[in-house]
């Protein structure tokens, strides 16, 4: 796992047409290891029929988004908790 | 497929090409109109989506090379000789053709010109794309924040945008390029051609002790070699940021 990855920056796009608001820079924790850090950090491979991202700390899988022709699917279940930043 | 957008969340925009040029041998500058774009901060992408009469679709990210320009968007795209998509947007998509476009898109690798750090900006190859948004930017904004670029290329031919860059190191105040030759160094160069390392790094960035703001894209490997002497040199890992293209 060491060239065939991007940033978590690659999400963007794929997350803003879901999201109203710039996931990438929110705070994600990882369930398997319980790091913090940026979705902009994470690892993100796109060789596979979704795209999945791991931590960048224990390489556990936290984000999955699978994009079909009219629908797409987030699985969240290695994140504990998005701290997604928002204009008061 | 048409499709309402609903407030806040992004959709395809249609494009056209309205001009193309070379940067290198292997890279096209492509400057698309796109109707009603909202404007971006510089370091933002684009998805690019190209889309076959048979419904096939394809989707690649772009960096956005330009400082905010109206409607105009230009991206630099890095000829992959097996590609799918980069050779078709060099070689083959007319002045005038349609494409659709996403974005802006991406918060985190951006430069906001009110935050006055000393940027420390690295380059590789055609990494420097996001980084021109920013040199440009700068200088469009009148912006004295002191910039220091260091870009590493294959050869005195691989330098993207290298006619600007020579210009700007002259006219632009408080901008410093570097550039580093990791195959073959320009006839008389003092330094032999070599990968970028801690000394290069040391040398030409911002020393940690200045709390710059460091922005490092290009490659995977690279990114990760550039990122880690930048932590190693003192670095605040959450004042390095990255974007790795694979």
């Amino acid at each position: 796992m060491s060239d065939d990855h991007v940033d978590g920056n690659a999400l963007a796009g794929d997350l803003r047409e879901i999201f109203a608001v710039d996931l990438t820079v929110a705070t994600g924790q990882c369930a398997g290891c319980g790091h913090k850090g940026s979705v902009a950090t994470l690892r993100v491979y796109r060789n596979a029929p979704g795209i999945v991202a791991r931590c960048p700390h224990c390489e556990e899988v936290v984000l999955r988004v699978v994009r079909g022709r009219d629908r797409a699917w987030l699985d969240l279940r290695g994140t504990v908790s998005l701290e997604i930043p928002l204009t008061p | 497929m048409a499709r309402a957008a609903l407030p806040g969340r992004l959709t395809w925009r249609v494009a056209a090409l309205a001009d193309a040029f070379d940067l290198t041998k292997s890279a096209r500058g492509l400057v698309f109109d796109v109707p009603g774009w909202p404007g971006h901060l510089p370091g933002q992408h684009v998805d690019l989506r190209l889309t076959a009469e048979d419904g096939y679709s394809v989707q690649r990210s772009y960096s956005i090379s330009s400082a905010p320009d109206g409607d105009r968007v230009e991206l630099a795209v890095q000829r992959v000789e097996d590609g799918e998509v980069s050779p078709y947007l060099c070689d083959v998509l007319p002045v005038g053709a349609e494409i659709e476009l996403r974005g802006p898109v991406g918060g985190w690798f951006v430069w906001r010109p009110a935050d006055r750090s000393p940027m420390t900006l690295v380059a590789g190859g055609s990494g420097i794309a996001p980084l021109m948004a920013m040199i440009r930017t700068r200088a469009a904004e009148g912006s004295r924040v002191p910039f220091r670029l260091i870009c590493s290329v294959r050869t005195p031919d691989d330098v993207m945008f290298a006619d600007e860059l020579r210009r700007r190191a002259r006219e632009d105040a408080g901008l410093d390029v570097r550039l580093v030759y990791t195959r073959q160094a320009p006839e008389g160069s003092p330094e032999p051609p070599g990968r970028l390392g801690v000394a290069t790094v040391n040398t030409y960035a911002w020393p940690a002790g200045f709390t710059p703001q460091c922005f490092v894209c290009g490659p995977t490997g690279f990114v990760e070699t550039v990122s880690d002497i930048l932590v190693a040199l003192g670095h605040d890992p959450r004042r390095v940021r990255t974007e790795r293209f694979g």
